[in-house]
């Protein structure tokens, strides 16, 4: 028991801290999007590029010191599958987050300051997860 | 503790804090409960625990995977912690470039994070501002299941983690932002002002 409240108080403070950096670090700001894909600001290209370096160093000095996860597991990571997914719905989640200027995170942190149409926008990508889901099977992998 | 505060509230938090704060989630997460960071698996677990409608994509048991339940319910919270008691969320100065291109499709180039004269109704755009919202929100959450993940799993976690199938949804997120805000906007709003 308070293992799992250990587990999941840490992920909703972790998740909490995200947010928290969506939000003022300006990731949840369409203005900021439309910056960036108008190449007129570093500031996204410079979040992403420290993101994934910091997060490599991260993950390499957790597989060289044989970190342990808080449960006592060897942290694994599972590999991604490859197909044409990742073109086809990388093209069309790429139309959505430069009209709405929101990917998923962004979406969740400005549901309590934008209201409805962050609400909105919410309940559209669960609809679109679902629709894929429905009809996954016809769809080019 | 009153000057970490003020230093806290400096808005917008500088790029070289916001990305290492994001990408020490990856090891945090991995950390805390053997997770790999990602926010868009979010949308199918809620389709698997509201709607399943016995479809095969969702029969699965999402309760395994509840921890980005919380996750995301978290992102939310420092939205609200964020807005409520950190100064965010305001309008800020966009580069000179920007605001002229906003100010020529009628937006006022303030900078706030969903601009207000776009996305709501009593704006200039009235009902196509409902309609990017929910065609933008609907492609959101189409194309991050199709690639199996968004820009947290595929372009941070993912590329962190050096997986070529990452690298391929992150240029292609790329490719299809960039002709949706340089051609698709530009052509939507010629049409209507």
């Amino acid at each position: 028991m308070s293992g799992s409240v250990l587990r999941y108080g840490g992920v909703f403070l972790g998740g909490l801290a995200f947010g928290v950096v969506l939000i003022k670090g300006r990731i949840a700001s369409w203005s900021r999007i439309q910056e960036m894909f108008w190449f007129e600001s570093f500031h996204m290209y410079g979040v992403i590029l420290s993101a994934i370096v910091v997060a490599m160093i991260g993950v390499q000095w957790i597989r060289r010191s044989e970190l342990r996860s808080l449960q006592g597991e060897s942290i694994k990571i599972t590999p991604k599958s490859a197909d044409r997914g990742q073109m086809i719905g990388g093209l069309l989640f790429g139309a959505g987050w430069a009209l709405t200027g929101a990917c998923p995170g962004p979406i969740y942190a400005l549901l309590a300051s934008e209201g409805l149409p962050a609400v909105v926008m919410l309940l559209s990508a669960v609809m679109g997860a679902w629709v894929y889901g429905a009809i996954r099977a016809r769809l080019p992998h | 503790m009153n000057s970490l505060l003020e230093l806290l509230r400096t808005d917008p938090w500088p790029w070289y804090v916001t990305g290492p704060l994001i990408g020490s989630m990856v090891p945090l997460l991995l950390w805390i409960g053997n997770h790999l960071f990602g926010v868009s698996s979010s949308l199918r677990h809620i389709c698997a625990a509201a709607v399943p409608c016995g479809l095969p994509y969702f029969a699965y048991d999402w309760r395994k995977d509840i921890w980005n339940l919380w996750f995301v319910g978290g992102i939310a919270a420092g939205g609200v912690v964020a807005v409520t008691w950190l100064e965010g969320g305001g309008p800020e100065a966009l580069a000179p470039a920007m605001v002229e291109r906003l100010q020529s499709f009628g937006l006022t180039g303030s900078g706030d994070l969903l601009p207000r004269e776009l996305f709501l109704a009593d704006g200039p755009f009235g009902r196509i501002g409902w309609g990017i919202v929910i065609i933008g929100g609907f492609l959101v959450g189409f194309g991050a299941r199709y690639a199996g993940g968004c820009t947290g799993g595929h372009t941070i976690a993912g590329i962190a983690t050096l997986q070529r199938a990452s690298l391929v949804a992150s240029i292609a997120f790329f490719i299809g932002g960039l002709v949706t805000a340089r051609w698709f906007l530009p052509a939507l709003w010629e049409a209507l002002v």
